[in-house]
């Protein structure tokens, strides 16, 4: 009579308890190394026990790999943990700065600020004089012109580079990605030395728009190409195949094909001028009152009234600046998660 | 019977010609896709335009020279005038490198982790924190920087400075840490890390899968594949993805403003509190600016304008030229 013998499935690559064990220990370790050594020596902070901490962990852990397995496994080890030190120490930034907005700006946070400009108030008035109404106004107006006038040309740039493929799309590819290096500071210049010096003399919203739309040129057409070189070819050749001259294939298939993709990419263009302030400052003149006419008089906008509370300096000047910046930084989250989810909306399909 | 005309039609004309409504469709779309073209050139030529009584009076002198006066009489006239970049420039250079020195490590590192180490789950996440940083406005980080990381990296300074004292660019006679281009550099450095880090991700996960799993196969470490197989095919494309964070950290102008204590003399040790920077001398001296020298910062402008413009091309022909021959 023979028995059955059922093998039983292991799962070799999986950390057995030994090596879990000692993982736990050098951990451990490295913790305590950090602490005695930031407790014994002339480092001191934060940022002095990570960074002790990481290398004791990486150097510990490789000693391990070392006498366990060899020279090649201890590299192996090590690499391993400067990788995730640099994957740390990336998103670090991030985290600090969310979480120092939230925690200076809640307290410059009232009902008021959305229904009150500073037209009668100045940046060290006690916080519930004034508020950022005119800064709210003024920077949607400016993001509102800056679309009407770029989105246009953003998107025929990148028509012009998929659906034209003329001679000329190798350098306009190149002087699109080279038009997005161009400083705001330049773009802010050549407004003022082309438009306002010699023709409308005096600051408004519009100059600061016209310079929003150099900067946004380049990152709606780059963006957009990219969707558009993603609509599947078929789709253009059933449109020339039904009859269809170019220009519809494109107005009636590509282009809506391409919508989502398209809005993504125009929500990113706003996300990236909506707290631009180099060429702002030099600009727009930033009035303190609601200023609905962009083509006169200053105009308000939320970088330009964060500028003004920072260099103020007082302490509730500050705390304004910082509610203007959570105001500034919940505007880009929420232009970034519609773009998130756009963009993954179109992907899944 | 009567024989029935037949009506043969006439063979139609097949031509490439394309239709009028075609005709001014391309047009108008070559018409859009050149703006970038005219825009770049214009910029150019109005900066040039307004800044050129300064660049034919300075000559050479206005990027060689560091000194930045105006004398005028009592009518407001201007008697004397010298306008020199070099402080500017060194600054400008000497910032942006710090930035990218600190930035490219990290970011190589990070790169690595999001394409051959993390679990799914967590590259996503960790990719939507770094484009959602790269969408982060630069007054938040000058700002940011300026009251909260400043302090910290004052201490660092001083202990770079205590230990590492020795080596010429950390030697300083007067201690003062405040406002170095070592601060502005490493508050660069967390600007630029979210475009090196995509554009190497970009290149890394390029690198060919046959050769990567057949490094595998052959028994290689994670370690041993991406260093044989990974680091060739994308060490040029990093080169250009450090560039452009280059090109970026140039340009950057409020973030450095509020970080930096702008000097007129040209100052390599980055850690003293006096340095340059083209762009926030442009912002500092705008405010109150004579129209005569305003013509002198269009001039800077225009200085400022082509060394990004040289920058990112070369940065973009590397990374192109890379994606290509990957394969």
């Amino acid at each position: 009579m023979s028995s059955v013998v059922t093998a039983i499935p292991t799962k070799p690559w999986k950390a057995s308890k030994r090596e879990r064990a000692i993982d736990l220990s050098v951990f451990i370790t490295a913790l305590v190394t950090s602490y005695v050594f930031v407790g014994i020596s002339a480092m001191k902070g934060k940022l002095a026990y990570f960074a002790i901490f990481f290398l004791a962990y990486a150097l510990f852990t490789s000693i391990f790999k070392a006498r366990q397995r060899g020279s090649a496994a201890a590299k192996d080890a090590f690499i391993n943990s400067l990788v995730a030190i640099g994957a740390i120490v990336t998103v670090i930034p991030v985290f600090s700065i969310l979480v120092t907005v939230l925690h200076k700006g809640l307290p410059g946070i009232s009902f008021g600020l959305f229904t009150h400009d500073m037209a009668l108030a100045t940046p060290t008035d006690p916080l519930n004089n004034g508020g950022l109404l005119h800064a709210i106004t003024g920077t949607l107006t400016l993001v509102c012109i800056a679309l009407v006038l770029s989105v246009p040309i953003a998107i025929l740039t990148a028509l012009y580079l998929t659906e034209i493929k003329g001679r000329l799309s190798g350098p306009i590819r190149f002087l699109v990605q080279a038009m997005s290096g161009v400083p705001s500071i330049v773009a802010g210049l050549f407004i003022l030395s082309a438009i306002l010096y010699p023709i409308t003399k005096a600051y408004s919203g519009l100059m600061g728009a016209l310079a929003l739309t150099i900067l946004m040129i380049p990152t709606i057409a780059r963006t957009s190409e990219e969707v558009l070189n993603l609509i599947p070819n078929e789709l253009r050749e059933a449109g020339t195949a039904l009859g269809g001259t170019q220009w519809r294939t494109v107005a009636m298939i590509v282009l809506p094909a391409a919508k989502s993709g398209l809005i993504t990419a125009i929500i990113l263009g706003v996300a990236r001028i909506a707290g631009e302030t180099a060429p702002i400052l030099l600009l727009t003149g930033g009035g303190d009152r609601v200023n609905p006419n962009a083509f006169n008089g200053p105009m308000g906008s939320l970088p330009y009234y964060i500028w003004k509370s920072f260099n103020a300096g007082s302490p509730e000047a500050i705390t304004r600046a910082w509610a203007g910046l959570l105001v500034l930084i919940g505007l880009v989250l929420i232009l970034f998660t519609f773009a998130r989810l756009l963009g993954s909306r179109k992907a899944s399909k | 019977m009567s024989t029935q005309e037949i009506q043969i039609p006439l063979p139609r004309e097949i031509t490439t010609e394309p239709r009028r409504s075609d005709k001014v469709f391309r047009g108008v779309v070559t018409i859009g896709g050149l703006s970038s073209l005219v825009l770049l050139g214009l910029i150019a030529l109005f900066l040039g335009y307004r800044g050129f009584e300064i660049l034919r009076q300075e000559g050479i002198g206005f990027i060689t020279h560091s000194d930045w006066s105006i004398a005028t009489d009592d009518a407001g006239n201007v008697i004397d005038s010298h306008f020199g970049l070099a402080a500017m420039l060194v600054g400008t250079i000497l910032c942006s490198l710090i930035a990218v020195v600190i930035a490219l490590p990290i970011s190589v590192f990070s790169a690595l982790f999001l394409n051959f180490y993390a679990p799914g789950w967590l590259k996503k996440f960790l990719i939507t924190i770094i484009d959602m940083m790269a969408a982060f406005p630069s007054i938040l980080f000058g700002i940011w920087g300026f009251l909260v990381l400043m302090p910290s990296i004052e201490y660092w300074a001083k202990l770079l400075h205590r230990y590492l004292g020795f080596i010429p660019i950390f030697d300083m006679q007067v201690p003062v840490f405040t406002r170095s281009p070592f601060v502005a550099g490493v508050v660069l450095a967390i600007m630029i890390i979210p475009i090196i880090t995509s554009v190497s991700r970009e290149i890394f996960s390029q690198a060919p899968l046959d050769r990567i799993q057949a490094a595998y196969a052959l028994g290689a470490t994670r370690w041993a594949m991406i260093k044989a197989v990974v680091i060739p095919h994308g060490r040029s494309g990093v080169i250009g993805g450090a560039m452009l964070g280059l090109g970026r950290a140039m340009g950057e102008t409020v973030a450095v403003f509020t970080v930096l204590n702008i000097v007129f003399q040209i100052n390599w040790q980055m850690l003293l509190g006096a340095g340059g920077n083209v762009a926030s001398l442009i912002i500092l001296k705008f405010g109150d600016a004579s129209p005569y020298e305003i013509k002198a910062l269009m001039a800077a402008g225009l200085v400022l304008f082509l060394l990004t413009l040289v920058v990112n091309g070369f940065a973009n022909l590397i990374v192109k030229t890379t994606g290509k021959s990957g394969r």
